[in-house]
């Protein structure tokens, strides 16, 4: 932003209009619940995960395919990744909204983290899988 | 002034001419505050663990397609370097943990006057260091 103090407006556009252009809160109610709704999930499957790391120091294949093998283990784990990594996907929505300022930049910017964010989900739900059913 | 979002800081005087308005002050002239360095530790911590979720699935990945590739990523966490990591991610877990616990709070209405939340960051710390420590001792003493 220049900093000449002696403004003046080009924008074509009514105080209403320009309102509407920034966008409806449509969507940001179901957003800020998700966010609540993940978080509290998360409490017991992160400390599930923590002990799960601690059971899982050092093992070799056959123990954490073993692990894995177990029904409830693998439920959740994998509900572990679809919450994490949707509480992920808001959490790094809200950060990038807040810091990449060119509309541009932003939409490509939010689309290429949500896209790696899909990629990296269900790499991990397929690998748990996989030692489930293997 | 083309920037739509620029437009709507700008504001008419007593004598009707666009002026810009007043900015808030920006986070760098403010003194370090409570409230201010929990509020952005919690979104590193975020970020970091985001970042961190790769590790995990390589984690995953690994044991998925095999014995060896289990073998390196065990080795490679058991390592000087991998345990740095490790230890980084716990902290950052078990902060952003805790702090969400009183965000949670936030959230429900509780715990807004000032010496509340000043005891309330007191035991975020505290519960950062006890569960580290706690995570720690059993993985290297207890199991």
């Amino acid at each position: 932003m220049s900093k000449e103090n002696n403004p003046s407006v080009h924008i074509m556009r009514s105080p209403l209009g320009r309102a509407r252009g920034l966008g409806a809160a449509k969507h940001g109610a179901a957003h800020w619940w998700a966010e609540r709704a993940t978080s509290v999930a998360l409490l017991p499957l992160s400390l599930y995960f923590v002990v799960s790391v601690l059971l899982l120091k050092g093992a070799d294949h056959a123990a954490m395919a073993a692990y894995m093998a177990e029904p409830w283990n693998a439920v959740l784990f994998l509900l572990l990744i679809a919450t994490m990594f949707y509480h992920v996907s808001m959490g790094l929505q809200v950060v990038i909204e807040d810091y990449v300022r060119d509309d541009a930049k932003r939409l490509v910017t939010l689309l290429v983290v949500k896209g790696g964010i899909w990629v990296l989900a269900l790499a991990a739900a397929v690998s748990v899988l996989k030692l489930a059913f293997s | 002034m083309k920037d739509v979002r620029e437009a709507l800081m700008v504001g008419r005087n007593s004598e009707g001419k666009l002026v810009r308005r007043p900015l808030s002050p920006h986070l760098q002239v403010y003194k370090p505050q409570v409230s201010s360095a929990t509020s952005i530790f919690h979104r590193i911590t975020g970020v970091a663990l985001s970042a961190g979720t790769i590790l995990l699935v390589l984690w995953l990945v690994c044991a998925a397609s095999g014995d060896s590739a289990f073998s390196v990523i065990q080795a490679f966490l058991a390592s000087g370097i991998g345990l740095l990591v490790l230890f980084g991610f716990t902290v950052a877990l078990f902060y952003h943990f805790c702090n969400g616990i009183r965000h949670l709070a936030w959230d429900a209405g509780k715990g807004f006057e000032l010496p509340d939340m000043h005891r309330s960051a007191k035991l975020v710390a505290a519960g950062t260091i006890i569960l580290t420590v706690a995570f720690w001792v059993i993985a290297f003493v207890v199991g």
